[in-house]
């Protein structure tokens, strides 16, 4: 148990967001954007000219980074790097997967859910979302 | 399997015997500890699991709730609103803390989200919107609310399957590799010190078989020169005369 990566208790830490931009503008309405001293911002938001170097970039500094306990990302994004979002399995900072208004949610592209869909038949998971 | 045959290298001695029971027996109450931990973190773990699935769920329907606020702020008060916004952050005023949850002995984060100062935008809107605006701020926080116990519930899965894997990695190495090395061992002293004894039986009828010879043997010479000289006694007693007798009768050296 002494490689599991010790909880922080800490009393407050950001939620950081990749996502398109209606996505982004309604979430930082409600209060979660945040920019520090250097002018770093807790979120990213992906256009058109947005590449895929530059969300690898962003995904893995918001899960290296001390202060930030969510990263929500659409799913759209995380389809593009979805090798570095199956490979991240540490607890904290947790990914959340969030549809977006363009890209209607698929549960089976989820990584915690085909994991969850790894451990039971798909029809336990389908029964006990009834 | 290969822990069938293994065994522990130890002197087979009765102190030993007494060791190695005594492990094997805080082995079987670590195996029975370990397997109750792990029942405990399963039911909770299918626990998170359907809460898992549900939230997932009806996250669907409140970001759909959310953009659809966000779409209507945008109509009202104009598509420059989000520039408006997005100028606006400073310091998040939603901010999220963790503590921990305690199961079985596995430390559990937990979410929860809180507002620290009030929020930059208030005066968002102020020209013309913002009801719609501060409607849309109200769906976003619930989102977020949302969202917030879906990461502590995730966060908690991969943590709960991280301690039941080892947890079960413990229960089986106990059940399968100490306890049967154990047994062996105990089986394997045991077998030793029988045999033991089996030896020491052995070698002390031997000696108690030879001993009971060498009596037998000094008690049979005894009776034997008891005879002899008893004979002898008798012998010399009325045979002198006897003796003398027939030698005088059958000497051949005697001519005459």
């Amino acid at each position: 148990m002494a490689n599991r990566a010790q909880i922080r208790t800490n009393n407050s830490a950001l939620i950081a967001m990749i996502a398109d931009e209606d996505t982004v503008v309604g979430f930082l309405l409600a209060g979660v954007g945040n920019v520090d001293l250097r002018r770093k911002t807790n979120y990213l938001i992906m256009d058109s000219k947005t590449t895929i170097k530059q969300i690898e970039d962003a995904f893995k500094e918001f899960t290296s980074r001390e202060d930030i306990a969510i990263v929500l990302i659409s799913q759209y994004v995380a389809n593009m790097i979805r090798f570095l979002v199956d490979s991240y399995n540490k607890p904290i900072p947790a990914i959340l997967e969030i549809p977006t208004k363009d890209h209607p949610y698929d549960p089976a592209h989820d990584s915690v859910l085909s994991r969850v869909k790894n451990l039971f038949s798909v029809e336990s998971v389908a029964s006990g979302s009834r | 399997m290969a822990g069938q045959n293994q065994r522990l290298t130890v002197v087979p001695t009765v102190a030993m015997l007494g060791v190695v029971k005594a492990r094997f027996v805080g082995a079987t109450r670590g195996h029975a500890l370990l397997k109750k931990k792990s029942d405990a973190l399963t039911v909770q773990f299918r626990q998170i699991l359907k809460k898992i699935v549900n939230t997932k769920e009806s996250m669907g329907e409140v970001m759909k709730t959310s953009s659809f606020a966000l779409t209507e702020a945008k109509y009202v008060a104009g598509e420059n609103i989000k520039h408006i916004v997005l100028e606006n952050v400073q310091n998040a005023s939603l901010k999220v803390r963790s503590r921990q949850d305690n199961v079985a002995g596995v430390k559990l984060p937990k979410f929860e989200y809180f507002t620290e100062a009030d929020t930059k935008n208030d005066l968002t809107g102020l020209a013309r919107g913002g009801q719609q605006v501060q409607q849309c701020r109200a769906a976003y926080v619930k989102a977020i609310e949302l969202l917030v116990e879906l990461a502590s519930l995730q966060t908690s899965f991969l943590t709960l399957d991280e301690a039941i894997k080892t947890t079960n990695r413990r229960v089986n190495a106990l059940e399968n590799v100490v306890k049967p090395r154990l047994e062996n061992t105990i089986s394997y002293i045991k077998s030793e010190l029988d045999e033991l004894e089996r030896e020491d039986f052995f070698r002390i009828k031997k000696i108690q078989g030879y001993k009971r010879r060498e009596i037998e043997r000094q008690l049979a010479a005894s009776k034997q020169l008891n005879e002899e000289q008893f004979s002898e006694k008798v012998s010399l007693q009325k045979g002198i005369s006897h003796n003398l007798l027939s030698a005088g009768e059958k000497d051949e050296d005697i001519i005459f």
